[in-house]
């Protein structure tokens, strides 16, 4: 992949100039990964902003403080905290080139990743069921954009997480594994800072009077 | 054969090929330990129900999620201005502004929008 973008800047003898840069420090495809992640940030920056005006829109439905279960977010929070320190766990195990070390880590991962998932899938089955769908009221339209799009990502990750362990068990920690290690490290962390958002915002500011 | 000097030499004091300073456990644990923190602090404010006025706990809370994000973004993301000659740095705070002027632009015209055009706010003998 980063072979595609590296080619129009190499010139004529790109594919030499190309494994020279393979093993550089300064290889663009964490930046492109980084400028990825800032475009994602943005499309989060809108959802935040539509859940912000019409997150007080409850057409006489229910509001926050009436179908919220902070307990229940909170397990969700610790679980997906859990999972980026695990995540790190896993970094540092292929830094010092274990690789069954990383593939457990990176097991442990996903599978608060699927805990985080599960308990965010029970909440909106919850509140499908008692008559508090996206279609009740814009309140509820935009929560569910919002905490849905970044479960979406989550489920994303997790399809990466379980693609990159199977990459690593067949080729072992090589260059370019160890570099979608770090991509997948990226998005993961960049989860958890879009979910404070999301806990602090929608739930915790949602229960207030 | 000066592509594998290069290559040797540039393993030997960095293991990943980001630019990015090595990740240590000590930077990990810092991470976490802090995010316990300043993730608790909210929850318990707002269960616990620790101020009576709403608009100060919702200010308390954004400031424990704006520091939480800082740690997330320098231990977990390892950012800092060094990193990718700095590129990092700066598209991140282009992104930043962009969602300031999105969040705060967004809250600020539809707020006032509701305040003068709601028809129930309205005069409304002044409609047809």
């Amino acid at each position: 992949m980063s072979e595609l973008t590296l080619n129009p800047t190499a010139g004529a003898d790109a594919p030499r100039y190309y494994l020279r840069d393979e093993h550089h420090p300064e290889n663009g495809t964490l930046l492109g990964f980084w400028l990825y992640l800032m475009s994602d940030c943005l499309v989060f920056a809108c959802l935040f902003a539509v859940y912000g005006v019409l997150g007080r829109s409850y057409a006489a439905g229910p509001s926050g403080a009436d179908l919220f279960d902070l307990p229940l977010v909170a397990v969700n929070t610790s679980l997906l905290l859990l999972s980026s320190i695990t995540y790190g766990f896993a970094v540092l195990e292929m830094q010092r080139k274990h690789l069954r070390a990383t593939l457990v880590w990176l097991g442990v991962t996903g599978l608060f990743g699927l805990g985080f998932l599960s308990l965010e899938l029970y909440e909106f089955a919850h509140l499908i069921h008692e008559g508090a769908g996206p279609q009740r009221s814009a309140f509820l339209s935009s929560f569910f954009t919002l905490v849905g799009t970044h479960g979406l990502h989550v489920t994303f990750g997790i399809v990466w997480l379980v693609t990159l362990m199977f990459q690593l068990g067949k080729h072992g920690l090589t260059e370019a594994n160890r570099r979608r290690v770090m991509c997948l490290s990226m998005f993961w962390h960049f989860l958890d800072v879009v979910w404070i958002g999301v806990f602090t915002f929608v739930y915790l500011m949602g229960v207030l009077p | 054969m000066s592509a594998h000097d290069h290559d040797h030499d540039h393993h030997g004091h960095d293991h990943h090929d980001s630019g990015h300073a090595p990740s240590t456990l000590k930077g990990y644990a810092t991470g976490f330990i802090l995010s316990v923190i300043l993730t608790a602090i909210p929850f318990w404010l707002v269960m616990g129900k620790a101020f009576n006025n709403s608009s100060t706990t919702a200010l308390v809370i954004l400031g424990f999620a704006a520091v939480q994000i800082v740690v997330h973004m320098v231990y977990f993301l390892h950012m800092n201005a060094r990193s990718e000659g700095g590129w990092t740095m700066l598209a991140l705070i282009f992104t930043l502004v962009l969602v300031v002027i999105t969040l705060s632009g967004s809250l600020w015209v539809m707020f006032h929008m509701n305040n003068n055009m709601m028809p129930t706010m309205h005069d409304m003998r002044v409609r047809p």
